[in-house]
């Protein structure tokens, strides 16, 4: 009876504690522009990202959301030709300030790519390598429990256990996928970026990788990036609408795929183009 | 029901076939695969006249005719006044092929007072029984006095007799062995005396007037050691190169510019890296002349930029995934590219590597300016000590007439063409072994 009362006065705290964190905001973009040489690919967007939220970016190809994405860790920063332009805060910090070491900032900003890409290692060298390098563990039995850590929170350390010392590459590609989660989950970032995360993969890997999405929420930021309109309505509790380089209208999910502001959005997310 | 279907069937059947050049483009792909298929052929038809050529003429290098004679080490030649005690020098300078003389005097019976069968058997043993029987009495002086069977050279022109590689038809004035030394050999061969062995000084000796104790051993000393100093220099080099350039260095003009002398350097014909150590190495830094030193440094300079060119293809070889994985965790620049890039690249490196040791292995041009074609009989020491290289002591035999040295020439290029076989087996199998599919 006892336990019964703490526990609900825990999971009441916890809600409580989740409402009010939902307000906060953990990064922030501020009239940012993108250049690539000549080309501008994003126009002046402003774009809060809410904390313990899924944000999904939609729009048509080309419309900067992936440009947008890849700002938020500095990923554009390998393009020389990449310029970006405005003010991208991370907990009110501005990431692009000289003080700001690049390194750091994608140990708290992880990303997961389009395609799956683990190391051509074993799968417990996947999850192992962002740890080592950042010094998290200070012996093998730490490293052991964080990726194994790692690994049950993407999901995958059921069909791994058996299999750590075989390489990454010989999993299926929903596989590969959790595995490149567990991989940025590893280093405990504090927001998940996913450049179209499901976009390799079938449905039931979809499935997969969207369940987990959704626990993960609980953790950590995620910013993610999709094609797929039902996967945004699933997964994410904001959206926000891209179109040739310009940030159409964001708000709650449910408003965007019911009550849209804008005529484009509605446009797209009926089918009308893109 | 029917008739409809079969209505249908007839008029498809009638519609006019379009006429898509489906004959001409199938005999326009027949001819090109016909061509290929020539192409290939000539090739391989030049490369079987090119092997066996230098096999059918280099194969006997590899064996050597020796008689097996049972020397007798006469005081009295070796010693005649006894004073060896005293004086080392007899020891040294003792008349030691008249031993192996007498021996085969006595093995043909012969009278030794017919002076004339005494001359014709001059030039059928080699001189070398000299520093032979020297070395046996050297070791132990107290073989003088004592008899003992002894493998000694045939001279080089018994040897190509005895190989059937001297046209006995021809007129014995014209030709190098008498009929008295051939009627002497096939009897010593019907005893057993005379015989051909595995040639293992083919791989010992240095370079000899006499072609039965020439070898290769300078050369290859000459050769392992630049390739030791092409691998120590050019392969940090020109990987650190690389990486430079490939994944720090930002793309500008410089850049660019550095990119097209390195393809140049590498079109660059290689005498001139010839002339360039003889004129920076040599002459300006006074390094010494045919050292294996320097004709390690030239030809660093030549393989750097096919290392340079192989590595930079491996290293844009790797998938952008990988990079934007590691980039993604957090690692830096560096450890990008040393724990992910430069292990999936090494295969590559690798092979580009052996490829460009492979070529330097067969460089004759630069050793010519360098000095490197010098009579060297001495093993070198170091690296500082004069030396030649494999393809300089084949195009120094090019250039004697004896049989017997082309004979070595063809056996010298067949030694050459196994190293750069396994070589390129080498690289192969590393390629193999190593290469990873994303």
């Amino acid at each position: 009876m006892n336990i019964m009362t703490e526990k609900s006065l825990d999971d009441a705290v916890n809600a409580e504690m989740n409402a009010r964190t939902n307000e906060i905001i953990k990064m922030r973009g501020d009239k940012v522009t993108v250049h690539y040489g000549e080309k501008q690919a994003l126009f002046g967007v402003d774009l809060d990202v809410r904390q313990n939220q899924v944000t999904a970016l939609i729009g048509p190809s080309g419309c900067g959301k992936s440009t947008f994405l890849r700002c938020l860790n500095r990923m554009n920063d390998t393009i020389d030709a990449a310029r970006v332009g405005g003010k991208i805060t991370l907990d009110s910090e501005d990431i692009y300030d000289p003080k700001i070491d690049v390194v750091e900032l994608r140990a708290r900003v992880g990303m997961v790519f389009q395609k799956p890409n683990p190391f051509p290692k074993s799968i417990y060298e996947n999850v192992a390598y962002g740890p080592r390098i950042h010094g998290l563990a200070k012996n093998k039995a730490e490293l052991d429990v964080i990726v194994e850590k790692s690994l049950q929170k993407a999901a995958l350390w059921n069909e791994a256990k058996d299999r750590l010392n075989e390489p990454g590459t010989g999993l299926s590609g929903g596989q590969q996928q959790r595995l490149c989660i567990a991989r940025a989950i590893a280093v405990s970032p504090e927001v998940i970026l996913m450049d179209e995360p499901c976009s390799a993969l079938d449905p039931i890997a979809t499935a997969k990788v969207e369940e987990l999405i959704d626990e993960l929420r609980e953790n950590y930021t995620i910013v993610i990036v999709t094609h797929s309109m039902q996967q945004a309505a699933r997964v994410s509790q904001r959206t926000a609408m891209f179109h040739l380089g310009y940030l159409v209208e964001e708000g709650p999910t449910d408003k965007m795929f019911t009550n849209p502001d804008d005529k484009r959005t509605q446009d797209y997310i009926t089918g009308r183009f893109g | 029901m029917t008739d409809i279907s079969l209505d249908t069937l007839t008029a498809s059947a009638a519609r006019p076939r379009r006429d898509i050049g489906l004959k001409k483009r199938y005999a326009a792909e027949r001819r090109f695969r016909l061509y290929g298929v020539l192409a290939i052929a000539i090739g391989l038809a030049f490369l079987a006249v090119m092997l066996t050529s230098i096999v059918s003429k280099g194969y006997t290098a590899f064996w050597q005719t020796t008689v097996t004679l049972p020397i007798n080490f006469d005081e009295k030649i070796i010693d005649p006044s006894n004073k060896r005690a005293t004086d080392p020098n007899v020891l040294i300078t003792a008349n030691y092929p008249k031993l192996a003389e007498q021996a085969l005097i006595e093995k043909l019976g012969i009278d030794p007072n017919n002076k004339a069968d005494v001359r014709k058997l001059k030039g059928f043993l080699s001189d070398s029984s000299r520093v032979q029987l020297r070395a046996i009495v050297a070791a132990d002086p107290s073989v003088i006095g004592t008899t003992r069977n002894v493998d000694i050279l045939a001279a080089a022109n018994l040897d190509s007799a005895f190989k059937g590689q001297i046209d006995l038809d021809v007129p014995e004035s014209r030709r190098k062995v008498s009929d008295q030394q051939v009627e002497w050999m096939n009897k010593l061969k019907a005893e057993g005396v005379m015989a051909e062995h595995f040639n293992t000084g083919l791989f010992s000796y240095g370079a000899s007037s006499r072609p039965e104790t020439s070898g290769v051993g300078v050369a290859l000393i000459g050769s392992f050691y630049m390739m030791v100093i092409v691998l120590l220099l050019a392969l940090p080099i020109g990987v650190a190169a690389s990486i430079y350039l490939e994944e720090f260095a930002k793309k500008s003009r410089f850049t660019d510019l550095i990119e097209v002398n390195i393809n140049n350097l590498a079109a660059v014909p290689s005498i001139v890296f010839g002339l360039l150590g003889l004129a920076v190495f040599i002459n300006f830094l006074g390094l010494p002349r045919s050292a294996s030193f320097v004709g390690g440094l030239v030809l660093t300079l030549m393989t750097l930029p096919t290392i340079i060119i192989a590595t930079r293809a491996a290293l844009a070889a790797v998938p952008p995934s990988i990079r934007s994985a590691a980039l993604g965790l957090g690692a830096s620049k560096m450890q990008m590219v040393f724990q992910h890039i430069l292990p999936l690249a090494a295969p590559g490196i690798l092979t580009g590597t052996i490829i460009g040791l492979a070529r330097a292995l067969g460089e004759t041009a630069p050793l010519l300016l360098i000095g490197m074609v010098a009579f060297v009989a001495d093993y070198p020491k170091t690296p500082f000590d004069p030396a030649t290289a494999l393809p300089v002591q084949i195009y120094m035999w090019a250039n004697e007439a004896e049989r017997a040295f082309v004979e070595r020439m063809s056996g010298a290029i067949i030694i050459l063409l196994i190293f750069l076989m396994a070589m390129n087996i080498v690289a192969i199998v590393l390629r193999r072994r190593f290469e990873r599919r994303w």
